[in-house]
């Protein structure tokens, strides 16, 4: 597949939510397009939209959430088209998704080995033994020690480095264009972080797939993405490369973001400045930008008119009135 | 030097552990295998290690909210461990323990302000109008609202509740607060916002902080003193300046090497340190070090012996044949 081919357009998606009193706007007109072999990474806090987004993706959302508008195009096709069956082909096949705790997305009765192999005999139609057999290189390649004897373990009998690992040989079983991974080393120590963030990156070298990498920490960004979308109250308030991102941040969330962070290549003298005030209460959003209570530079006009998304050079996008986007990516 | 605050000597617990064999003595989980270290008043030392490696059950043993197998815990020149049940209850006062969880840490029956002052109904403290104006006196502290006194912790967002947390951890003036990974669920912008509070209040009252951590980034802010942990024990102490510029066991090493910075350009994905393997068993850990099964310099002593903690710099102590 050419290096430049878009395999995902995500078109003004919006997803909500129908609570008693109200609808909560989690992924609220969020357009991004996303090319073969490139890695990016959503990052932003809680309640941002990161995982609804990575769930809508996947058409995986389950009432009172409805994806009420936009298109996902994967590879020329509107998923938004699809009918259920339709969409279940692709689902595991093409796009495969990992979650952030391994245990409650593993059936704990049983085998892991048979877990796994289960998609392959969906997916590719392969026999039983065809499928034992695919299954454990597929145990192998992710790193797990003695496949053959593992395949009949149980998910209870594996360290949750090692589950994560289980996780990610089911995704890649039928070699998906695009995997989506979300918080996949939140719940993991920090070697093992390493251990499973190289795995994906190997993975992804091999078999050109795309990533996205849902996550919390800019540590993680900044090692795995390509590009970076900045999430805040379910919108992107700033899109770029990573180098761009880090180097010359423009949305103040992001510099905040970044200047909030406790970072072990700091000094002891530098001081920590928090973003004051708490992250976005969907139910209860503000008028004009979402972000305005707790910018340091909020105006008038951020309180009375929302921000759209402006374009600089090579795709940098930031909504804020007060923040330009960088005419020129910043060197790699 | 003046008396430490807190002194641990050879502080172990063993936990039994159920088996299925009918004959033998049962087994023992070490989750705290012969730690010693002490802190100075008014200083913090940073506890930090990978899940298991023993960092919570070591802050439980010096609270003695459990008791240890063998060891001593002596907190401003006081047994701990073997103080009678009166006397504890009078140490209580002296140390507080903060947990992770702030939610489930407070009761949510009672109010924001009923809950900070609660410790001092629990100790017999004050009248009833002087514990609620401390409690008053305490959601300032801790950068709360006088409205907040009545309101309830389910109306309150992550970070505000571990403020809450804080503020009932400090109304009984302690000198001693344990901290367990007080900052490990909260946001990125809110866990600034804590440890900034954590530091001016240190600075301010005078406090001494045990604090435990998974992250390195977080201890090297906010501790004088940091002990790595594995599989029960103490691999290597020092200031943390020194340890964090110059980590001289292995273990340490690896778990600096793997965390990924903030920095595209310091850092990327093919960059990071694999350790490999997994931490084995507590049950049974392997013998000698326990980190040779993981360890890139391992050599045939270290499966054999079990290296002390040794003094390789001033104040700076490492547990490993490599610097023996």
């Amino acid at each position: 597949m050419p290096d430049d081919e878009v395999i995902l357009e995500v078109e003004d998606l919006r997803t909500q939510f129908k609570l008693k009193h109200s609808t909560l706007k989690a992924v609220d007109g969020l357009s991004f397009s996303l090319r073969a072999g490139r890695t990016l990474c959503i990052v932003g806090e809680s309640g941002s939209g990161k995982t609804v987004t990575s769930l809508s993706l996947m058409r995986l959302i389950d009432p009172p959430g409805k994806i009420v508008g936009g298109r996902l195009i994967y590879r020329g096709r509107d998923l938004m088209q699809l009918s259920e069956r339709e969409m279940e082909e692709i689902r595991g096949d093409r796009i495969a998704m990992v979650f952030q705790d391994p245990m409650s997305s593993l059936n704990p009765s049983f085998r892991v080995g048979e877990q796994i192999a289960e998609g392959l005999i969906a997916h590719k139609g392969l026999g039983q033994e065809a499928a034992r057999r695919e299954t454990i290189a597929l145990m192998g390649r992710v790193g797990i020690p003695e496949p053959e004897a593992r395949y009949r373990d149980y998910p209870h009998q594996f360290s949750g480095g090692m589950r994560q690992r289980v996780l990610i040989a089911g995704a890649i079983a039928c070699e998906p264009d695009l995997l989506i991974a979300d918080e996949p080393t939140t719940a993991l120590d920090v070697t093992i972080q390493a251990q499973i963030l190289r795995l994906l990156r190997e993975i992804q070298t091999s078999t050109g797939s795309s990533l996205i990498l849902v996550t919390h920490d800019l540590g993680v960004v900044a090692a795995m993405a390509d590009e970076v979308m900045v999430m805040y109250a379910g919108k992107m308030v700033e899109y770029g490369t990573v180098e761009t991102i880090f180097a010359a941040p423009a949305h103040p969330y992001t510099k905040g973001l970044l200047s909030s962070l406790v970072r072990l290549d700091d000094t002891r003298e530098s001081d920590l400045q928090p973003i004051t005030g708490l992250p976005p209460d969907l139910a209860k959003l503000p008028g004009g930008c979402s972000f305005w209570p707790r910018c340091p530079l909020a105006e008038t006009a951020c309180r009375e008119t929302e921000p759209s998304l402006r374009a600089g050079g090579a795709g940098h996008l930031v909504a804020c009135h007060l923040a330009e986007p960088v005419a020129q990516d910043a060197p790699a | 030097m003046s008396e430490p605050l807190l002194t641990v000597r050879d502080l172990s617990k063993h936990f039994p552990v159920a088996r299925r064999k009918l004959l033998g003595g049962g087994d023992k989980l070490k989750a705290v295998d012969g730690i010693d270290f002490e802190l100075a008043q008014g200083k913090t030392l940073g506890l930090v290690g990978e899940s298991g490696c023993g960092k919570s059950t070591t802050a439980r043993l010096v609270l003695r909210l459990i008791e240890p197998s063998s060891g001593e815990v002596t907190l401003d020149g006081q047994d701990v461990i073997g103080a009678s049940e009166s006397k504890l209850r009078a140490l209580r006062r002296e140390m507080q323990l903060v947990f992770q969880d702030p939610l489930t840490s407070l009761n949510p029956r009672m109010s924001v302000g009923t809950n900070i002052a609660e410790p001092l109904r629990f100790h017999g403290l004050g009248s009833r109008a002087e514990r609620q104006e401390m409690a008053r006196e305490l959601l300032d502290v801790v950068g709360l609202k006088p409205r907040d006194f009545d309101r309830f912790p389910h109306e309150f967002s992550g970070g505000q509740c571990q403020r809450v947390g804080i503020a009932r951890a400090l109304v009984l003036k302690p000198k001693l607060v344990v901290f367990d990974e007080p900052v490990s669920a909260l946001d990125v912008s809110i866990q600034a916002q804590i440890l900034t509070l954590l530091l001016s209040l240190q600075r301010d009252l005078g406090l001494s902080y045990i604090f435990i951590s998974h992250d390195l980034s977080v201890i090297k802010r906010i501790a004088d003193r940091t002990a790595v942990m594995y599989l029960g024990r103490i691999v290597e102490t020092g200031p943390s300046e020194a340890l964090y510029r110059r980590p001289l066991h292995p273990y340490t090493q690896a778990l600096l090497n793997a965390i990924p910075l903030p920095d595209p350009k310091a850092k990327r994905v093919d960059d990071l340190g694999v350790l490999k393997g997994d931490v084995p068993s507590p049950i049974s850990p392997p013998s000698g070090c326990r980190f040779h099964t993981r360890c890139p310099h391992r050599m045939p002593i270290c499966s054999e012996k079990n290296p002390e903690l040794k003094e390789a710099e001033s104040g700076h102590q490492v547990a490993c044949f490599l610097h023996a």
